[in-house]
């Protein structure tokens, strides 16, 4: 019962900004040439302190392998309302992720950060492999990444 | 049933399982090669907070630090904005070399485990874990089936050359084999969520941490108690979140700790689920045992070996099922013709037989025995052909025969006659066709002929039973079967020397050679060391085709392919159409013959001595394994013969093996001199020693006639009495081997 109640409240609380005022945001993730099997990412909004906000994006289909996306499942609990429907396959190495999403316009400019978690089998686990502030004018601009990630690029 | 369990699915799945086997066995020695390249301290020589004080000397930017189950470490860092991962030595924290998984080992682990096409391709590999589950299970049934018992099971093996390679690789691999199907049946369930790997209910994150200064890692209690050789891998916090802590996996359990206080801060230890995937990933991996990886590895690339022999009996048994042409209904036919059969070779000789008599002006109905009708309307004469399986039992195309039988109508009953197919030395020589014969006379059924049996397959065995069966139709019946023989070819008689024509049992000793070569490009061949013979040892068959006659005449070879000549020691038989053309060659005439391998007949490796026993021309085989036996290991000859002035055959090559220690002793008896013995006289005589050799684990080998090998038989039992053995047991044990003939 709880967990009905508690899904509820988390459905509701990704909708409301919905209502809102929302933009379809693309989000262009470029991945380095690494020696391993595709990549598990993660790709999520939080605020300037690190605190978790919202779930953009999730590759990878097993979710056993979502606890090396360390951060991201410690600030999303790994809940499957957190990233239902805005899930897809990993991303092999050299590859190219676009992917477009909803994001709530009271997010953009606002001090809140896109960062990204990436995760390889029998590889690294990078936690914010990229960070980059969610505002206006950082649309278009690619920001670098750490570990697997070449590139991320949002575009509104 | 079972063997179509075992081959159905084999057929389907070989090229899989051959894939997923080689890749196996390449993955195997990973384990043993990291293994080599590590250095493992002791258990309690260093903790894991020690290990991390001394890496964070030489990788201030560490955020991860992995061991292998085979105890190699591994350091994930930053620095300088990019990222690296490097071995270091568990002593020091000192990197040793950079971390590159090989993307051939990764490839060669896709492949292994999902061939290439992730989800679908586990769900395959899952699939052919359970093929190969079945493969081994019904295969060792079958083993046990074809042996006699689980308790036979380690005795030597017969049949073809892919037969006895499929037993014998597949009684070896079976557990390495098995337990690979069984832990990658477990994984891939586990994979599909058919069974908990246990980490579904995983700890989950700590939601109150104290945030304080970040303490050195050299102090933090939690870590300062567990030992390196527990670690699976410790995860840093991210240095800019005080409120992150370190993730611990351990081989007991997994935890949190905090950065500041360096206490635990939520603990689970591995539960009974997680403990018995895991070691089940170790089983099946041999990560962190090395030694069993290889032993998998090894097991696994049996699979090829297995998948070839295994077609190639598949489809040997396949192609001798002959199609039987014009067969007539069941009810209309005046001939029926019964198989049993196994291997289906029975049933070339069925074919033989229908076509004969359908020539003959019958109507004949050719089925196996399984489809027995409840009567025959029209019928007059049944012939029932069968094999035996196993020890003594049913082959499988007969197996509810006597079952049927009982239910067939007691009028419209044809006269039958059974003929047994089989190898004398096995122990229930057509035991099968004892049984059927018996059956149908407990139910009043009239016999037409006595049963009658066939050796191994002899054609002239099979032609006399015909010369029987003929007058049931009041005409003669040419049995002409042929085995799907090899092509022949063309031997030229060397040279012949000729005993036994005084004491009424010429025999002659006729050396072959290969044509000798036409043209310049054979001669160099022939010159470069191909001596143009087929491959042959002695103790092998060659089948000679007489002319006028269809059907070809098996003789021992006493030479082996290396020896450059083909021998044969041929008596000749006063109605003989073979031996009478051998005896009339002269050196320069040409004969045509191909070889049939027969390799349960020669000496078995190894320093054990052997003992060779035979009579007359039987001296043949036996003499070829003593001219091989270059290496002198004991070999005793006991040989009966009628007269020394006439019919020794082979004198003066045994005094020379005499002479020169590859023959220990000879016993020679003579029938037809003044106190006049017979080999198995001589053996008796020495008893004593022959207990004594077959103590040391002597092997036996005997060669002449029927009659001879039985009186051996039975002087050997008297003989063996006293330590509780008998030919039988020395039989089972692969050590008593006869070929005979007549």
């Amino acid at each position: 019962m709880n967990k009905i109640v508690l899904s509820l409240c988390l459905a509701g609380f990704i909708a409301l900004p919905g209502l809102a005022q929302a933009r379809p945001v693309t989000l262009t993730t470029q991945l380095k040439n690494y020696s391993g099997d595709g990549a598990y990412l993660a790709i999520y909004v939080t605020d300037a302190a690190g605190q978790y906000q919202k779930t953009l994006w999730v590759s990878g289909k097993k979710a056993k392998h979502y606890k090396n996306l360390r951060d991201w499942a410690r600030g999303s609990g790994m809940n499957r309302a957190e990233y239902d429907g805005v899930s897809g396959a990993s991303v092999g190495s050299g590859r190219a992720l676009k992917v477009t999403v909803d994001l709530a316009d009271t997010l953009i400019d606002a001090g809140y950060e896109i960062r990204m978690d990436s995760a390889v089998e029998d590889g690294r686990d990078n936690p914010a492999d990229v960070r980059t502030p969610l505002t206006t004018e950082g649309a278009g601009k690619p920001a670098a990444g750490r570990g697997y990630v070449q590139s991320l690029t949002y575009d509104m | 049933m079972l063997r179509r369990i075992h081959s159905l699915p084999a057929l389907i799945a070989t090229l899989l399982l051959v894939v997923a086997a080689i890749s196996g066995a390449i993955l195997s020695v990973n384990p043993a090669i990291e293994r080599l390249g590590t250095h493992v301290p002791g258990n309690g020589q260093i903790s894991v907070a020690v290990l991390a004080e001394r890496v964070a000397q030489h990788y201030p930017g560490v955020e991860q630090i992995q061991r292998s189950p085979s105890g190699s470490i591994t350091v994930y860092y930053s620095r300088d904005g990019g990222t690296g991962a490097e071995r270091v030595d568990p002593l020091s924290g000192q990197g040793i070399g950079p971390y590159a998984p090989s993307p051939f080992t990764r490839w060669i682990k896709n492949l292994h485990r999902s061939f290439l096409a992730d989800t679908p391709g586990r769900a395959v590999a899952g699939v052919s874990a359970l093929i190969m589950l079945v493969l081994c299970l019904s295969g060792m049934a079958l083993l046990i089936k074809r042996v006699g018992g689980w308790r036979q099971l380690l005795r030597p093996l017969r049949g073809n050359f892919s037969q006895r390679w499929h037993a014998e690789l597949g009684r070896v691999a079976i557990f390495g084999l098995l337990l690979s199907a069984l832990t990658g049946l477990y994984m891939s369930a586990a994979t599909f969520g058919l069974i908990s790997d246990g980490t579904q209910n995983e700890l989950d994150f700590p939601s109150v941490t104290t945030i304080g200064t970040p303490a050195p890692i050299g102090t933090l209690p939690a870590l300062q108690g567990i030992d390196l050789n527990d670690l699976r891998e410790l995860v840093y916090p991210s240095p800019d979140n005080p409120e992150d802590f370190y993730s611990l996996r351990t081989a007991q359990g997994d935890g949190y700790v905090d950065q500041a206080s360096g206490a635990l801060l939520s603990w689970q230890a591995h539960g009974g689920i997680q403990k018995t995937y895991q070691l089940i990933y170790q089983l099946h991996t041999g990560e962190g045992l090395w030694w069993l990886g290889l032993i998998l590895g090894v097991s696994a690339l049996s699979v090829p070996l297995m998948g070839a022999t295994g077609v190639t009996v598949w489809w040997q048994r396949h192609r001798s099922m002959p199609r039987i042409a014009d067969n007539s209904g069941a009810q209309s036919a005046d001939t029926v013709i019964l198989v049993g059969s196994e291997s289906n070779s029975t049933w070339g000789f069925a074919k033989a037989l229908h076509d004969a008599l359908r020539e003959a002006g019958q109507r004949v109905h050719t089925a196996p025995m399984n489809q027995l009708a409840t009567q025959y309307r029209q019928a007059k004469h049944l012939f029932i052909l069968t094999s035996t399986y196993a020890d003594g039992e049913a082959p499988s195309s007969a197996n509810r025969f006597l079952a049927r039988l009982d239910k067939f109508s007691d009028s419209h009953r044809p006269s039958f006659a059974v003929l047994g197919f089989g190898d004398r030395q096995f122990l229930k020589f057509c035991q099968f066709a004892r049984d059927t014969q018996e059956a149908m006379l407990a139910r009043g059924w009239k016999q037409a002929l006595d049963l009658d049996t066939i050796d191994r397959q002899s054609t002239q065995d099979f032609a006399r039973w015909g010369q029987a069966v003929g007058p049931l139709f009041g005409r003669e019946l040419t049995l002409a079967y042929t085995h799907n023989h090899p092509q022949t070819q063309p031997l030229q008689l060397i040279s012949r020397s000729d005993y036994g024509i005084e004491v009424q049992a010429p025999t002659s000793i006729l050396r072959f050679g290969p044509i000798a070569p036409k043209g310049r490009i054979a001669r160099f061949v022939r010159r470069i060391g191909f001596n143009g013979l087929p491959r042959f040892e002695a103790g092998d068959l060659v089948a000679i085709v007489p002319p006028g006659s269809p059907v070809p005449r098996f003789y021992s070879l006493a030479s082996g392919s290396k020896d450059g000549f083909l021998e044969i020691c041929v008596r000749k038989h006063p109605e003989g159409l073979c031996s009478g053309m051998l005896h009339g060659l002269q050196p320069g005439d040409t004969i045509h013959a191909f070889i049939q391998p027969n390799p349960g007949f020669r000496p078995a490796s190894g320093k054990a001595p052997v003992i060779l026993i035979g009579a007359g021309a039987g001296i043949g085989p036996l003499a070829g394994f003593i001219r091989n036996n270059t290496d002198k290991y004991p070999m005793y000859l006991y040989w009966g013969g009628r007269d020394p002035a006439s019919d020794f055959l082979y004198k003066p090559e045994l005094d020379g093996y005499l002479a020169d220690r590859r023959l220990t002793e000879l016993h020679a008896a003579f029938s037809r001199v003044k106190q006049g013995a017979y080999v198995q006289h001589r053996v008796l005589d020495n008893a004593t020693e022959i207990r004594g050799l077959i103590e040391e684990g002597a092997q036996i080998l005997v060669c002449g006639s029927r009659a001879m090998a039985t009186s051996i038989m039975q002087a050997l039992d008297g003989i063996l009495s006293p330590i509780e053995l008998d030919v039988r047991t020395l039989k089972l044990q692969g050590r008593y081997r006869e070929d005979v003939f007549g």
